[in-house]
């Protein structure tokens, strides 16, 4: 392509983004374009693979039947939704092994809150209800992203995060409402999972170098501190209501903008946490090279009854 | 491994409409796959899996040519027909 048509093609396809029409596979697009969904996907599906982690630690330590299926079934949903963002990502023209190997290698990013250990079952409330809510903002707004392949995941999966919400949230709850001891188990797992929820939205817009050309390029809608301010007005009325306190002495009502306004963040920890320097970084990448290997059988005895299959019906035919 | 499209049918009569893709090495086990990955909320009371490479696309690029025959034909839709005032359909 000359100079000229391709600069003829960028403003076609910026004149798309502006009309709000949605992009998709085939379509013509900036490589850059391309190299930020790749990034950005790619990162989203291996935070669905790596938080299958925390919860699975938990699934055999479950205190009732009815907590467990939940349980098991968030799990699952889980892998669900790495894989619907996979098969978006290699609409991109990119390989999944190579994905993987990437995610497998420790290359690869994934959501810092990840990184944090699951130490008690009241952990399995406040995933729920402040990660997989965080998520739910997130991804509600990422639902009209102008990449048609990662917008149809997103509402798949925003159908199904709900669920997920609220299990966590009921847990919380009937903690909130137990014995002493269960209620200071509650408190404590909000004191340790608020501040980290916070940061799964991102550094704030000024400081965060993607931010501008994805909301430019409609693949953001809505900014990570405006994200950020939803989730928080949605959640401190969800905690105080049933009688848990948030791990925050500058925590103020602002009758004028309507919005909670929180103390400073402390982005230090993100940047450490995301570096690999978080609690359970090491921990995180053992468990999911062990899955893949010791999953490796079922793979091989896949394909080569595949190979074994289809080289019998060549003999019939 | 190959490449699958999914389509589910939501209800009898529906039509099936494309749900996602997935990785599987056959046929049988790419319907297995595409029931735990789409269908876990009964989302589905029929499955098709094809192989990706079976579909065969038109081209974004030639988008407006492509259908443009269908584009410009007003007398194949109802409104184009003037009937005289008060008549009920």
């Amino acid at each position: 392509m000359s100079p000229a048509e391709e600069t003829a093609q960028n403003q076609a396809f910026e004149a798309r983004i502006a009309q709000g029409e949605t992009i998709e596979p085939k379509d013509w697009m900036p490589e850059r374009y391309r190299k930020q969904l790749v990034r950005m996907m790619s990162q989203h599906a291996h935070s669905e693979v790596v938080g299958m982690l925390p919860e699975g630690n938990w699934i055999t330590r479950a205190p009732s039947l009815r907590r467990k299926i939940s349980l098991l079934a968030k799990v699952q949903d889980e892998a669900g939704h790495g894989l619907y963002i996979y098969c978006g990502t290699e609409t991109l023209g990119v390989e999944r092994d190579d994905l993987i190997g990437q995610l497998l290698a420790g290359t690869a990013k994934y959501s810092s809150i990840f990184n944090y250990p699951s130490l008690t079952w009241a952990d399995m409330g406040t995933i729920g209800w402040l990660v997989d809510g965080a998520a739910i903002v997130n991804q509600t707004a990422l639902a009209k992203a102008s990449y048609g392949p990662y917008a149809r995941a997103m509402i798949r999966i925003c159908k199904e995060e709900n669920f997920h919400k609220r299990q966590g949230y009921e847990i919380m709850a009937t903690l909130a409402a137990g014995t002493p001891a269960q209620q200071a188990m509650a408190q404590d797992a909000l004191n340790r999972w608020w501040w980290p929820s916070l940061m799964m939205f991102g550094p704030s817009d000024k400081d965060s170098p993607n931010s501008a050309e994805l909301l430019r390029w409609k693949v953001k809608q809505k900014g990570n501190d405006e994200l950020r301010q939803r989730f928080i007005n949605l959640t401190i009325p969800q905690g105080t209501s049933i009688g848990l306190t948030f791990p925050d002495p500058a925590l103020r009502y602002d009758a004028d903008s309507g919005d909670w306004v929180t103390g400073p963040i402390d982005w230090d920890e993100f940047h450490q946490v995301i570096s690999g320097n978080g609690p359970m970084n090491r921990e995180r990448l053992v468990a999911r090279n062990t899955a893949h290997d010791e999953g490796a059988w079922v793979r091989e005895a896949a394909e080569a009854y595949a190979a074994k299959h289809s080289a019998t019906s060549r003999e019939a035919a | 491994m190959k490449l699958w499209e999914v389509f589910t049918q939501a209800g009898h009569g529906a039509p099936h409409e494309h749900a996602g893709s997935l990785h599987a090495p056959d046929a049988e086990l790419a319907l297995q796959n595409a029931r735990d990955v789409y269908t876990r909320r009964g989302e589905a009371v029929s499955l098709w899996v094809v192989p990706s490479d079976a579909i065969t696309a038109s081209s974004p690029e030639e988008a407006g040519p492509f259908f443009d025959p269908g584009n410009d034909k007003p007398y194949r839709h109802p409104q184009f027909y003037k009937i005289p005032r008060g008549t009920k359909e």
